[in-house]
């Protein structure tokens, strides 16, 4: 078997992030149905959480390219 | 480009070397790649978009006017009143807007078939928005509380004193380093992560497609999923663009707000 272990990391760091944005997702869904009319509110937190969750995803898949070499 | 076109005996799966696609020039730092000649379409683009649509203002809008006014609502309402707050916001909402619609256009250049590459797969183009953002947070910080006041206003007030260095500390590091970084780097991996997953799933589809036997099924399945995973692309492409957007909004209400 061949391959590169840099994307088994990235795999790795994906995890994290995504529990992360799962558990933000539900406490969003949650709250909107709770109380719809909050909706505008809550959304650019999610989306917020979300980026900043997702970012180390993100440095996950650019390191992995970068170790690749 | 020419891996889909070549009948293929051994399947190499695409890298990072798909992304470097110079034009015309020198092969080196000042060729003429594909991703600037598509940012010189996208800024036509939009700027013709706009001129056509809001040339003849009409008080009941037509088709054309009423896209642009929800686009223009969504950022102004939705992004910069929310962020910023109703007082300061007015004077970010062209750069919060040019920032929104020039990587929406170029998202979406990454699926409409022409032009088939997201501009911001190449690091240089997101480095240069988020190097915009970073200074201009930066410096309106600065002139609403001097120099002195706005590194002053990094640490949170209340804080016991034994505790100020470390958290200075760690607010410098996140102002001048990581929210840039990840800002830029966030854009670049999306488009760059999503336009590779379609190109693995099209070329692996070709490969099994002309593989023979039971791969060709595998092959047409793939295929479906390239499609599936395109539709999908087009979602992230346009949360990406407003994720940048809120995030620019997000630093410029937080250096600009009265305290932290």
């Amino acid at each position: 078997m061949t391959g590169n272990i840099a994307i088994l990391g990235y795999g790795l760091s994906a995890i994290g992030p995504g529990i992360g944005v799962g558990l933000i997702f539900a406490a969003y869904i949650n709250g909107v149905a709770r109380q719809p009319e909050a909706r505008g509110m809550l959304q650019p937190i999610a989306f917020l959480g979300m980026a900043i969750t997702e970012a180390l995803a993100i440095f996950g898949i650019a390191l992995a390219f970068v170790f690749k070499g | 480009m020419s891996i889909v076109a070549a009948a293929p005996t051994d399947y190499t799966a695409p890298g990072v070397e798909e992304f470097w696609q110079p034009l015309f020039g020198t092969d080196g730092p000042w060729a003429v790649t594909r991703p600037i000649l598509l940012m010189v379409v996208a800024t036509g683009l939009v700027v013709w978009w706009l001129l056509a649509t809001t040339k003849k203002k009409a008080l009941v809008p037509g088709r054309g006017q009423m896209g642009t006014e929800a686009v223009y609502g969504l950022v102004r309402n939705g992004i910069a009143r929310d962020l910023i707050g109703s007082k300061e916001f007015m004077r970010f909402v062209p750069l919060l807007f040019a920032l929104f619609t020039t990587i929406l256009v170029n998202n979406f250049f990454g699926v409409i078939p022409p032009f088939s590459y997201p501009t911001f797969s190449r690091i240089g183009f997101p480095i240069a928005l988020s190097l915009i953002v970073w200074v201009v947070f930066h410096v309106v910080g600065m002139r609403k509380h001097g120099f002195i006041g706005y590194w002053k206003s990094l640490v949170p007030a209340g804080l016991p004193k034994a505790m100020i260095p470390a958290i200075f500390f760690l607010e410098l590091i996140t102002d001048l380093f990581t929210r840039p970084v990840t800002l830029a780097l966030r854009l670049f991996g999306n488009m760059f992560a999503g336009h590779i997953l379609i190109v693995l799933f099209i070329t692996g589809g070709w490969y099994m497609l002309n593989s023979g036997g039971v791969l060709v099924v595998a092959g047409g399945v793939t295929w479906i999923f390239a499609f599936v995973m395109t539709l999908f692309e087009l979602l992230v492409e346009f949360l990406q663009a407003y994720v940048f957007t809120l995030l620019a909004a997000l630093y410029i209400g937080g250096a600009v707000a009265d305290e932290h």
